[in-house]
């Protein structure tokens, strides 16, 4: 059973985002994600100051069995990526909530309450 | 439905991660796959790969048969016991499996063919007997009443645990060389695998697999799954059929000229159109030189024109990127080349195509 913070919101694509008190938005990707990937070995992230619509692929997260795309949650610009999770993808299996990938300034931070809650998106964990 | 092996509950009951391996519920891992790679690589981990197809042989006319039947030559099959990898190739020259075949009398043979090939192997094999009309009794061991399971065991402390859970096969499998087996009762211990380690592969009685299984895993061998199996034989530069050849390859574009006996005049399906064709790719290895993973299909871009990557994932022991990949004649062991990674040309050096063996990088 993979781990769902309530305090989060998440896209059924799979990745979680989390309010900033400075209006900008931290992305990562969940746990159940990780979970599915297996043993991560590369994360490649965007340029920070890059405008990406939702759902567009803006980061690739590699297991040793894997390619996958990362999606963004909503339509934003970069505002700065961490270095930590290309240094150390595993680290994102250790803890999908703590091994963030990038933060950006939401076009509308309207469109995070848009995205599903924890309940929600652990339904669609549980059905993938 | 997914096909299951007689260990599924095993390894539902350790948690393993289940995946469909070609119409089978097999294990990718049970945790980490990384960490399942190591422990091969040094100390003992095990496979449940019943999925495979263990074909007996039985008749006077065996030796005539395989001969025809297989691009590698059984006439170096002298002692009763010894393994021989070929390939089974079509009128084409391509390779419609690869298999091992054991030799245990003049008229008892076991072949051990692919999960995935193994309902068209065995449809080739009794139309060719049939065809040249030769006495040989051909029967599948891995569905029904007298199947068998298979637990491949690997790493430098595969054999000592092996005996600790089976005391009783010490004495024959002790002494076996790489790429021999020994019958002792029920068992059928054969010193080969898909690893580059030492170890054993293990055929048993189907109803014998779940207690010798768990008997292992008390002595402390380590389940590894699908998953490790592929990063290890990668590394060890071992072929898997469908990725890095099948029916439309020949077996001289995949790395596989060292299993094909041209040297005398024997007779063998897709000799003509070998001697025809000739060789007209390389088969090499690849480590990536810049950040990311090299991927089966990934485009490789070369002074000589473009090759393909076959296999490609990401080296535990080497803690790289490597891959196996056909390339046009001409290229050179320690070339640079590029590889197209999702649009970017990712900088990559050719080497031979065997990384890490026996606990170490040979690279």
């Amino acid at each position: 059973m993979s781990n769902v913070p309530s305090n989060l919101k998440y896209a059924a694509s799979h990745e979680w985002v989390l309010k900033n008190a400075d209006g900008t938005v931290t992305v990562g990707i969940s746990d159940h994600a990780q979970e599915a990937l297996g043993d991560l070995v590369f994360v490649e992230l965007p340029e920070v100051g890059a405008h990406y619509d939702a759902e567009k692929e803006i980061a690739v997260v590699e297991s040793v069995k894997a390619a996958a795309d990362v999606y963004a949650p909503i339509a934003g610009t970069v505002t700065e990526v961490n270095q930590a999770a290309v240094d150390a993808p595993e680290s994102v299996n250790a803890d999908a909530y703590a091994a963030w990938l990038f933060k950006m300034t939401p076009d509308n931070i309207a469109d995070v309450d848009a995205l599903l809650d924890a309940a929600a998106y652990q339904a669609v964990a549980d059905a993938a | 439905m997914l096909k299951q092996t007689v260990l599924n509950a095993a390894h539902r009951a350790l948690g393993a991660r289940m995946v469909d391996f070609g119409g089978w519920d097999m294990p990718v891992n049970y945790g980490s796959q990384i960490e399942e790679h190591h422990a091969v690589r040094k100390d003992c981990g095990m496979f449940d790969v019943s999925h495979m197809c263990p074909v007996d042989l039985v008749g006077a006319d065996c030796r005539p048969f395989l001969s025809r039947l297989v691009a590698n030559d059984v006439a170096k099959l002298t002692v009763s016991g010894k393994a021989l990898y070929a390939a089974m190739l079509n009128e084409a020259g391509g390779v419609i499996d690869d298999l091992i075949i054991y030799f245990l009398t003049d008229t008892r043979f076991r072949v051990v063919v692919n999960a995935g090939t193994a309902d068209k192997d065995l449809a080739w094999m009794q139309a060719k007997a049939a065809e040249w009309k030769m006495e040989v009794t051909i029967t599948q061991r891995r569905d029904g009443a007298d199947n068998l399971g298979i637990i491949a065991v690997q790493g430098p402390n595969a054999r000592a645990k092996v005996w600790q859970v089976l005391p009783q096969v010490k004495a024959a499998s002790e002494g076996l060389k790489p790429f021999f087996a020994a019958e002792v009762d029920q068992y059928f211990i054969a010193s080969t695998g898909y690893t580059g380690e030492d170890g054993y592969e293990i055929m048993l009685p189907a109803g014998e697999a779940e207690a010798v299984w768990n008997a292992l895993k008390d002595a402390g061998v380590a389940p590894c799954g699908l998953g490790a199996r592929d990063t290890l034989r990668l590394e060890a530069g071992m072929n898997l059929y469908g990725q890095d050849m099948d029916e439309t390859v020949s077996p001289l574009d995949a790395g596989l000229a060292w299993t094909v006996a041209m040297k005398d005049a024997r007779d063998f399906v897709g000799r003509a159109a070998l001697a025809a064709n000739g060789q007209q790719k390389q088969f090499l290895g690849l480590i990536l030189l810049d950040k990311g993973v090299l991927r089966g299909h990934q485009k490789v871009v070369t002074a000589h024109g473009d090759g393909e990557i076959t296999s490609g994932t990401f080296s535990p022991t080497l803690q790289q990127s490597i891959a196996l990949a056909r390339l046009p004649l001409g290229v050179a062991i320690g070339d640079q080349v590029e590889v197209d990674i999702r649009g970017k040309l990712l900088k990559a050096k050719v080497t031979k195509p065997v990384f890490a063996r026996n606990g170490k990088a040979v690279i």
